[in-house]
């Protein structure tokens, strides 16, 4: 039996409920809300090692036989977003500690970590297109509460704007998966792959994947990402870094499970359509970041950068172009929770948001200040950082296909990526400082260490990048040829 | 100005009883026919939210001592825990067991543990839909 794969999903649901009855006792929150995320993640690195030696799991919710019950699928792909998810959002709950302040952690502010998490992790591992779209939903209500949780006047007016799009986009999705439903008469991911084979991928299933594509792309912050920088910019800092780390990567992770699996017969419309989406993506996103002058706008738009990026290895659609993505998926939302941390707690320290008001923090706070200079080499691309072997294997597959435009943009925005933090770095962390020793705010314990493990997890999954090979290689190989996931979701045809 | 509202609160009065009734009788139809515990528990919720608007909160909330906030959250925990259940038993996540029983007075009976996820269901539909009639009539 392998009910093991429904944990990440149900013990961060089960334990965010037993906090609401603890909402006085703050340090048992903390403990609780901590041990959850750390259990999950020990779980899903037993699954991920499962999935080597077994091979795909899944479990049928009630016994319910595919396709006709709702099941949950473990393979290499998934298991990994999980691992990295939750670790991420423990490094995150390690810095709200002792940043968030008491009023939020009385408002339910951990319960709602734990239900987005666990919308996460849920959208990760379903095998079901319409449980997809309800974890999803799981995901999102929890981060509107987080969006506006604080009540300020700019975070109303930001959330609202938040939930709008997102409650279109939702609404979208249900057509979408209506048209689905409509034309292959089910729902299940791997059931879905067999009859667009059997049926050929015709212009109205075309016009499903595109409609699928919009949906996608406005959650994943691909070229429609007009409502991205200002949402992401409103929420407190560790808000901030578990949003640009995790919302916009399940909406790429559900762009790979669409288009490697089900919709893939007609790739010169769909992944051609991507392409050029991700290119577009990619140039807009680094104007907004060159054009940017307060730090958020410039991490906000860093986040666009990568999603273009990410999806170029989509686009390009070979078995080594998929495994630069998830490098670089990986690498992209620990580093990208970094540095929302980093420029958070700089807004923390000066009280300022524009870049040129800031100067010389690295005088007081000199391993903060090359935390920082680690993380924008990462972003950049340099070796031996984590960035680098996704960029590589990305790039050689883009040469190999031909790809040379996408080639072009992409490395073209490594220089812009470094540039533009490279601004921030120059200007606010060099040069003298205009605030005195004695009027320095210090930066509280629990966030150094999440700057520091975070730091150290770029520098390990770069120095380290040998060790999770084989299972990057394996979740690479199940999204290059479907039929494995399909035969283990329906069984051998 | 002083309302007079007599004719409402003696309405009331009959009319909350007859709608529990409902809410119960759509709670214990929903195994096999149209109700269930979302249903059952709008119409209870309903019940409850007309009492709030026939007599003032601390009325109410004197006869009902209920934060309702913890009631949303026990229904959940209720439904998730007959789901997690089934772990247990080494039975795929979800599973629901069903017997039936013989009581006196009653007969026959079936029962299932699908009964006790909905009425986790149930208290969270009252539980959720209280709270934020509540939280709108407490706003200025």
């Amino acid at each position: 039996m392998n009910n093991i794969i429904v944990l990440p999903l149900i013990i961060p649901i089960v334990t965010a409920i037993l906090l609401v009855f603890l909402r006085h006792n703050i340090r048992l929150q903390r403990i609780v809300s901590l041990v959850t995320v750390a259990a999950v993640s020990i779980i899903a690195f037993i699954l991920l090692l499962e999935v080597q030696t077994n091979g795909i799991m899944k479990i049928d919710f009630s016994g319910w036989l595919p396709p006709f019950g709702i099941l949950f699928v473990a393979d290499s792909f998934s298991m990994l977003l999980v691992l990295t998810a939750n670790i991420i959002t423990a490094i995150c709950l390690i810095y709200a500690f002792s940043t968030i302040g008491g009023r939020h952690e009385r408002m339910f502010f951990y319960p709602f970590v734990l239900f987005l998490i666990a919308g996460v992790n849920g959208s990760f591992l379903t095998g079901d297109i319409f449980n997809l779209f309800v974890c999803f939903e799981v995901m999102l209500l929890a981060s509107y509460v987080l969006v506006a949780l604080g009540g300020e006047k700019f975070q109303l007016r930001e959330s609202l704007k938040y939930v709008l799009i997102n409650v279109v986009a939702s609404w979208m999705f249900l057509v979408a998966l209506a048209y689905l439903y409509g034309t292959l008469k089910t729902l299940n991911m791997a059931h879905i792959a067999v009859r667009v084979a059997e049926a050929g991928q015709d212009p109205v299933l075309t016009t499903v994947a595109i409609l699928f594509l919009i949906v996608f792309s406005l959650k994943a912050g691909l070229l429609l990402f007009f409502w991205l920088p200002g949402s992401y910019s409103v929420p407190p800092t560790a808000v901030q870094a578990l949003f640009a780390a995790l919302l916009t990567k399940v909406g790429i992770y559900a762009l790979f499970r669409t288009f490697t699996l089900m919709f893939t017969l007609n790739a010169s419309i769909t992944h051609m359509l991507i392409g050029v989406m991700a290119g577009i993506t990619i140039v807009l996103g680094c104007l907004g970041a060159l054009s940017g002058r307060d730090v958020r706008t410039i991490a906000a738009y860093n986040v666009i950068i990568g999603v273009g990026f990410i999806l170029i290895g989509l686009a390009i659609g070979t078995e080594q172009a998929f495994a630069g993505a998830i490098y670089y998926l990986i690498h992209d939302m620990v580093a990208k929770a970094l540095l929302f941390l980093i420029v958070g707690t700089m807004v923390y320290l000066t009280g300022e948001i524009i870049v040129k008001n800031m100067n010389g923090l690295i005088r007081h706070y000199p391993l903060f200040g090359w935390i920082y200079f680690i993380v924008m080499c990462a972003l950049a691309g340099i070796p031996p950082l984590s960035g680098f072997l996704g960029k590589v294997l990305i790039g050689q597959q883009a040469v190999e296909g031909g790809f040379y435009v996408l080639l072009a943009i992409g490395f073209g925005s490594s220089i812009i990526v470094l540039y533009s933090l490279l601004r921030i770095f120059l200007a606010a962390f060099f040069g003298e400082t205009s605030i005195s020793e004695e009027d320095k705010k210090p930066i509280p314990k629990g966030a150094m260490a999440s700057f520091v493990v975070l730091a150290l997890c770029i520098i390990a999954l770069g120095l380290g990048a040998e060790g999770i090979a084989p299972y990057v290689e394996d979740a690479a190989r199940t999204l290059a040829d479907p039929a494995i996931y399909i035969e283990a979701i329906l069984g051998a045809k | 100005m002083k309302i007079n509202d007599v004719i409402l609160r003696t309405v009331v009065k009959a009319v909350v009883f007859i709608i529990l009734t409902l809410g119960v009788y759509l709670f214990f139809a929903g195994h096999n026919a149209p109700g269930g515990g979302f249903i059952g528990g709008l119409v209870l919720g309903s019940a409850v939210v007309l009492l709030y608007l026939t007599y003032d909160i601390e009325t109410v909330h004197k006869g009902m001592p209920f934060d309702f906030k913890k009631v949303a959250a026990f229904g959940v925990l209720l439904a998730t825990g007959t789901a997690i259940g089934s772990i247990f038993f080494n039975v795929p996540f979800l599973t629901q067991a069903a017997r039936e029983f013989h009581f006196p007075l009653l007969g026959e009976t079936h029962l299932s543990t699908v009964m006790i996820f909905e009425a986790g269901v149930a208290l969270t539909v009252i539980g959720t839909l209280v709270t934020i009639i509540l939280s709108i009539s407490e706003d200025e």
